[in-house]
């Protein structure tokens, strides 16, 4: 998979059918084209995204329960493969990950010399992937592969990822993607799409492909062509799911709001709520700020640069000499909320948000980035 | 992990991997006050020159320490010296610090938006500096001079706390004994001995003339000395449309990838750290932005 | 006395007075020298006059036992020192010291406060101009009380 800025193929007249029972000739053929595997899989009760083997590790059957500050899953009877939306984890964590080493120097009579580490070259399959998640990659491509300084460890990997997205059939209890226009189908980014249809008596996928190489492994695969009956049932399945999401948010002139209540007080009451703890920063999916940390040995004879994700949370994130600028948790938590609805927008041209209420969820104090919005609209 | 080419750097004299450092070694280093000094380095690489432009900073390295963003504060037309001032206010910049002729330092840069220079062309130019804000604006004092004739009237208004803190005081003696040059100097505060301005900076802008009309403004220092030196400019006469400063955020990376050095939509090591203040002006104001 | 009317009539800190009042200020003003090194004036003497700088520069100290004299401002040609003589007990809080030859115009305070008590429209006048003196005076006190330099300790 090439970064979206490459040609993607439109294919809606060629979508076909994958029955459930061939689904596993998907993950073999990736497997046996060199792929590592990762999807979504159960595991401490939660769904998270791993490395998976074979169909029987994806969380078949389960089914997940999402709220303000609350996380559930429950195994039903359906045995779908995606009966869920997104977990914790984002697709983040394997192509800009949490720590990780950027060169190693040692010293020498010379002063020292660097060693850049060779760019991974692992090819990566990411099973499962939401449309919102789809957006959030083309948000990191754009800052960390697209600037005029690039990430060539991020752009490496990102080049050897083949992507199977899955349509959201089911949306989750704090998704907002159709507010912010980034899902719940998924329309471009993607080798493959697949719709899982589950009916009383049939259990199959829609499949598109949406590269040159999803159409490659494609051709691989037993399908047959979609019947007019199906394409519909699969395109009503998602206007359902459009208008199913458990959030709205009103996305119409945010940015101009939020700029022009900068300094509403409105912002110390959400704060008295915020424990500043950053989780939300660690599930987003687009939240990309590092520290740069330099450690050396204890000899002091080699040195490392690590990259570690931080987060602008934290008390010391904008610190200079003498103290921090954002030292209260009112600006802190304006500094999230506003560069994801505002500042974004300004500087890459979309928002930082793609709606996948995964802040929503994972926050302990249950604050609501919709609810807040809203307030601050009819506060207009 | 394997060896890369240490010296991986394309034609374009960029690395290929933007945290890759340049190796640098230090030949002079000068006390300036007594927290302040100042290094010249030469670089260790092929690439004898170091380019840049009056305003930009590089990230400095001090093996196993770490980095630190630093304006480079030295003539832009000598390219085969780096120059840079640096205050000892943490563990980079006192581990720099306590190098001696001869140490290495690493390098990343030059990175950021620089002083308005060619603009300023035909123009009066104001510089105000404040404390060691002197040092971004002496590569810019440099070029104006060495292009004298490009500009009108060439001004420089500097203001430090005390006597002793005052940064490049032999250099500030040459440029006030220029007879196409304005130097006007002032302290917070002074001993018995002092006999000259005593004041913040600020009140040096009523104590020179321009044309506010057709003049570029610099201004660096504390925040704080920026903001009150905008509005005395302003009392003048002076458009915010001409008047320049320089932002300083907590800086990481340096290259707009970790996120730390934003105000609001602004990333101060790419978009900055020279702003036109109409740019910044709604960021400048804005407390805990 | 003409003379005296013209100088006080072009210095910038009286600019756009009318002239009916420079006419009246002529009377309470007189010229003046200080040598280099010389106090014009100690803290706790009576304030009893302004002056406006011809030539020269005078620096406004205090005594900062055992630090010595700090010297907190320094006024030069063309501006105005002295507001103590326009608030009661009318006594100086600070030194002043001519640095270096200094000519000055000095206006007798007394004088001044009678005439201004006798016409308040002349009265309103020094102190729409004697405000702005003080305010940029206490703004730039400010900005030397936060120490804007430091070390950020």
């Amino acid at each position: 998979m090439t970064l979206v800025t490459s040609t993607v193929m439109k294919n809606k007249n060629n979508i076909v059918i994958l029955e459930r029972e061939d689904f596993h000739i998907l993950l073999e053929i990736l497997f046996r084209e060199g792929y590592e595997l990762y999807g979504p899989t159960v595991n401490n009760e939660c769904i998270i995204y791993d490395r998976i083997q074979k169909t029987e590790d994806l969380p078949i059957g389960w089914k997940d329960h999402q709220k303000a500050g609350s996380y559930r899953l429950e195994k039903s009877d359906e045995k779908t493969l995606f009966g869920y939306s997104v977990g914790p984890h984002s697709w983040k964590k394997l192509l800009h990950p949490a720590n990780e080493r950027l060169w190693e120097a040692a010293a020498d009579g010379n002063g020292f010399t660097i060693n850049i580490p060779q760019g991974d070259d692992s090819k990566r399959a990411f099973i499962g992937v939401r449309s919102c998640e789809l957006q959030a990659l083309s948000i990191h491509d754009k800052i960390l592969a697209e600037g005029p300084y690039v990430n060539p460890l991020y752009r490496n990997r990102r080049e050897n990822v083949f992507i199977v997205a899955v349509n959201c059939t089911r949306p989750g209890g704090t998704c907002f993607c159709a507010s912010m226009k980034t899902g719940p189908k998924a329309v471009s980014g993607f080798d493959l799409s697949l719709t899982e249809i589950l009916e009383s008596d049939a259990q199959y996928f829609t499949v598109e492909a949406g590269s040159a190489s999803g159409t490659e492994i494609l051709s691989n695969l037993p399908t047959r062509e979609a019947s007019q009956a199906e394409i519909e049932a699969a395109e009503k399945i998602m206007e359902r799911s459009a208008e199913n999401m458990g959030r709205t948010l009103n996305i119409d002139h945010i940015k101009e709001l939020l700029y022009d209540n900068f300094d509403n007080a409105h912002w110390e009451t959400i704060a008295e709520r915020c424990l500043t703890c950053g989780n939300c920063t660690m599930v987003c999916p687009t939240c990309f700020c590092v520290n740069i940390e330099d450690i050396s040995g204890l000899a002091g004879q080699s040195a490392e640069r690590w990259s570690r994700w931080d987060s602008c949370y934290t008390i010391d994130f904008s610190y200079i000499h003498g103290g921090s600028i954002r030292t209260s948790p009112t600006a802190r938590y304006r500094q999230w909320m506003m560069h994801k609805l505002a500042y974004w927008l300004d500087q890459f041209g979309t928002f930082g948000c793609v709606g996948c209420g995964r802040c929503i969820t994972w926050c302990p104090a249950g604050i609501d980035i919709t609810e807040e919005a809203a307030i601050f609209q009819e506060k207009q | 992990m394997a060896m890369a080419n240490k010296n991986s750097i394309n034609q374009l004299g960029i690395a290929d991997n933007p945290v890759f450092t340049r190796q640098f070694r230090i030949i002079r280093k000068r006390t300036e006050t007594y927290d302040t000094f100042s290094i010249d380095l030469v670089a260790l690489d092929d690439i004898a020159v170091f380019d840049f432009e009056p305003g930009q900073f590089n990230m400095l390295y001090i093996f196993g320490i770490g980095e630190v963003p630093i304006s480079i504060s030295g003539d832009p037309e000598n390219t085969g010296t780096l120059t840079h001032t640096i205050r000892k206010v943490g563990a980079v910049t006192r581990g720099i610090g306590g190098l001696k002729k001869g140490g290495y330092l690493g390098v990343r840069g030059p990175y950021g938006a620089g002083w308005p220079i060619k603009a300023a062309a035909g123009k009066d130019v104001i510089a105000v500096a404040g404390g060691i804000g002197l040092a971004p604006l002496r590569p810019a004092i440099y070029y104006l001079l060495a292009h004298r004739e490009q500009y009108s009237r060439i001004i420089l208004m500097y203001g430090a706390r005390t006597p002793e803190d005052i940064l490049y005081l032999r250099q500030l003696e040459k440029w006030q004994s220029l007879k196409d040059m304005t130097t006007l100097v002032t302290v917070d505060r002074a001993l018995g001995d002092w006999r000259g301005n005593v004041g913040v900076v600020t009140t040096l802008v009523g104590r020179s003339s321009f044309d506010p009309s057709n003049c570029i403004s610099m201004i660096c220092g504390p925040e704080i000395m920026m903001r009150y030196t905008v509005l005395e400019l302003e009392k003048h006469g002076v458009e915010e449309k001409d008047i320049y400063v320089s932002m300083e955020r907590n800086m990481k990376c340096g290259i707009g990838l970790c996120g730390h050095c934003q105000i609001g939509p602004t990333f101060v090591c790419k978009d900055g750290p020279v702003y036109r203040y109409e740019q910044i002006r709604n960021q400048f104001l804005k407390r805990e932005m | 006395m003409e003379n005296l009317e013209k100088i006080l009539a072009n210095h910038p800190s009286l600019s756009d007075l009318d002239d009916k009042y420079i006419q009246l200020l002529v009377s309470c003003a007189s010229n003046v020298v200080f040598k280099a090194g010389e106090y014009i004036f100690r803290e706790g003497e009576p304030a009893d006059n302004f002056y406006l700088i011809r030539h020269g520069r005078v620096l406004i100290e205090v005594n900062l036992p055992p630090k010595g004299s700090i010297i907190i401002r320094s006024r030069e040609e063309g501006e105005i020192f002295g507001w103590s003589w326009l608030v009661p007990p009318y006594r100086w809080h600070f030194d002043a010291k001519a640095v270096e030859l200094t000519r000055a115009i000095a206006l007798d305070g007394k004088c001044l406060r009678g005439k201004c008590e006798a016409d308040h429209d002349l009265g309103y006048e020094i102190m729409k101009r004697f405000v702005q003196i003080i305010a940029e005076r206490l703004e730039a006190t400010r900005l030397q009380l936060m120490d804007i330099y430091g070390n950020g300790k």
